[in-house]
């Protein structure tokens, strides 16, 4: 249950808004923090936090697509394949990531580790190839930079080639 | 090559700056809100924004002071700001730029504009991949509390202006600033019918006023420098300011420039980005945005003004200009546009639900030679249904990817067709296929 673990972190929410229901896309966030993914005893127990009917919490939580009804694998890869990525080699990219884990967007891996999908515009795209791990934005990719992002997150779970704070071009005189 | 003043990359470009709330002091930051909270009436604040000239950055270029002053005078009960940080149409990414660099920028000019239009909360509504983003601005938030400049009684002028960040979850139609509302609420984010508009009816049917981040940003400048500064700069009277650019594609240095409304086309891409990539001639950009037509190398001197793109038959929108080389498949282009636009139709509205889908699987057939001539016939008709008769503007944006290129490129879908009909001679099981 999300209040003997989080109540705190329930309360500061719930203090920002003058109407409950606004509180919901925050604590399906916490729900999805806490197991992984938005599961159904979460929000039902949301809906009686908020005094909703658990409808309207299913409602909203289906419309958003960072908010996961399933689980994912450990690392959920997604690839930026619009317009602006696309010109400078997302499809590349993904064919890459198809070679080096054996999965097209919307899969995971055996093990579970690696899910990838395919999005649209997650505004970075001019430092394009791009995708975001998790909570992590990594750009100006290369085969290379993919190689030991995904030896990295093998290894230790996290990878210092994520970017940002972003700023591009950098200033001159800095090193690329 | 000419060179200007940044306003609002100036501070990010300083060695050494890391946009904590001491380094913002020293270049000069919280100077304007000390100056203006408490000190000056709200309605000479809002005067001062209304004569500097300031347009919304967020896309639809709406002069900020006359929306503030929108909002009614006598009303009594509560008034919110809500500081649009949703930031997803394609090729645009200052935002994230100006947040994560510079919080404390974003956070005075809300508190300026909360001030102005006498709003006791606001909420940062910022796309939920920016997570990042979201962090530094609840640690900046912190500080400016801790030090005063946000809360109860800021700096004991007996104001109180809070200031929220709310993350989104995923949504392009969340940068809709009904549908902002709305998923603010805890609702899906389903853009309203307008009227009625946010200034009477917003955040819980309360007078609200939205702005995006890159307009915000600018306040705290325009209260220090004054509004003739401001208005001096650009192409006034109707675009003053700089913008941040966002320059994407086939350009030797993509990322973003902040400079004065007003130069080319060919300026910000030649000299301020680079020029091109590699030896490949320039064939397309687009100027303001996944939502804003195509334009053509005969626009390279264009002024990017709000009134100059609009009579090259385009818009300035978001300020995200993408540069496209010789060799660049112009059909292509515009299906990955119109398969973005279909995904991220909310579904409210039958022409732009069903005619983004349809779209859609036209654009695949003839991408796919497998097109009819009558194919263009269609995705005339469809592109004319929906835009001008949808709930919201999500409708004339969509359709200008196809409508640009069939007008500038048409020759392109026509070969396309042509190798369909070709293949289709050699290929009898796909005749009247559709
Ligand atoms: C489909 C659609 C998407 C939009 N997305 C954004 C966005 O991501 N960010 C933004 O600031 N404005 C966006 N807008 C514009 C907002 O509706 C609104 O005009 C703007 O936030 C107002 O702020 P401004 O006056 O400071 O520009 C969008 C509009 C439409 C129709
Ligand atoms: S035009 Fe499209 S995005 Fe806008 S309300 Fe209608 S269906 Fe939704
Ligand atoms: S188009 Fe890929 S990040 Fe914008």
């Amino acid at each position: 249950m999300l209040k003997e673990t989080h109540q705190a972190e329930i309360d500061d929410i719930l203090s920002r808004y003058p109407v409950k229901r606004s509180a919901l896309l925050p604590l399906l966030y916490l729900a999805q923090r806490a197991q992984g993914y938005v599961t159904e005893p979460a929000m039902q127990e949301i809906a009686g936090i908020l005094k909703l009917t658990p409808p309207q919490v299913y409602e909203t939580a289906t419309f958003y697509t960072m908010l996961n009804l399933k689980p994912v694998g450990k690392f959920h890869i997604q690839v930026c394949k619009s317009l602006m990525c696309a010109l400078v080699g997302s499809d590349t990219l993904i064919a890459w990531i198809d070679t080096k884990l054996g999965i097209r967007p919307g899969a995971t891996t055996a093990d579970k580790l690696f899910t990838l999908s395919a999005v649209e515009c997650l505004a970075a795209c001019g430092t394009a190839p791009m995708m975001q791990i998790n909570d992590d934005y990594y750009e100006r990719l290369t085969e290379d930079k993919l190689d030991r992002i995904l030896a990295d997150l093998r290894q230790t779970g996290a990878s210092s080639l994520k970017t940002g704070p972003f700023m591009w071009p950098e200033p001159s005189g800095a090193k690329s | 090559m000419p060179t200007y003043e940044p306003i609002l990359l100036k501070n990010m470009q300083q060695p050494g700056y890391g946009g904590s709330l001491a380094d913002y002091e020293r270049t000069g930051g919280y100077q304007a809100l000390r100056k203006v909270v408490g000190k000056v009436s709200p309605s000479d604040v809002t005067a001062v924004v209304m004569k500097s000239g300031l347009r919304g950055r967020g896309g639809a270029g709406f002069p900020t002071g006359v929306k503030w002053g929108f909002l009614p005078k006598d009303y009594q009960g509560p008034r919110y700001l809500c500081c649009n940080a949703d930031e997803s149409e394609p090729g645009t990414f200052k935002d994230r730029q100006l947040i994560e660099r510079d919080p404390h920028q974003l956070i005075e000019g809300i508190v300026i504009a909360c001030y102005a239009i006498g709003a006791a909360s606001s909420y940062i509504y910022i796309r939920g991949e920016f997570v990042l983003g979201a962090k530094i601005l609840e640690q900046a938030i912190a500080e400016a509390r801790a030090t005063g400049y946000v809360g109860k009684n800021i700096l004991g002028s007996n104001v109180t202006i809070d200031v929220w960040v709310h993350r989104g979850a995923g949504a392009y139609i969340c940068g809709e600033e009904t549908a902002l509302l709305e998923s603010l609420e805890g609702k899906r984010g389903l853009p309203r019918v307008k009227p009625p508009f946010p200034a009477t009816h917003g955040l819980y049917n309360k007078p609200t006023v939205v702005n995006n981040v890159e307009t915000l940003a600018n306040l705290p400048h325009i209260m220090t420098r004054g509004a003739e500064w401001f208005a001096s700069i650009g192409s006034p009277p109707k675009s003053t300011g700089t913008r941040v650019f966002c320059v994407s594609g086939h350009v030797a240095r993509p990322g973003n420039y902040d400079v004065p409304m007003g130069i080319t086309f060919r300026e910000l891409i030649y000299d301020q980005a680079g020029g091109m990539r590699s030896d490949k001639k320039l064939k397309a950009f687009i100027p303001g945005g996944a939502s804003a037509p195509f334009l053509t190398p005969d626009h390279l001197d264009v002024k990017l003004d709000f009134e100059s793109v609009a009579q090259a038959g385009s818009m300035l929108g978001s300020g995200g200009v993408t540069v496209m080389e010789e060799g660049t498949d112009m059909v292509w282009a515009a299906l990955r546009l119109m398969e973005f636009f279909y995904h991220e139709s909310c579904g409210k509205c039958s022409p732009c639900r069903e005619g983004s889908s349809w779209l859609v699987q036209v654009m695949r057939r003839i991408v796919n030679k497998r097109g009819q001539m009558s194919d263009l016939e269609t995705l005339t008709d469809l592109c004319k249904n929906i835009a001008g008769r949808t709930v919201c503007a999500f409708g004339d944006a969509e359709v200008a990817p196809i409508m640009s290129t069939l007008k500038h490129w048409r020759h392109e879908y026509v070969t396309l067709i042509h190798a369909a009909e070709t293949a289709n001679l050699i290929r009898p099981e796909a005749v009247g296929r559709h």
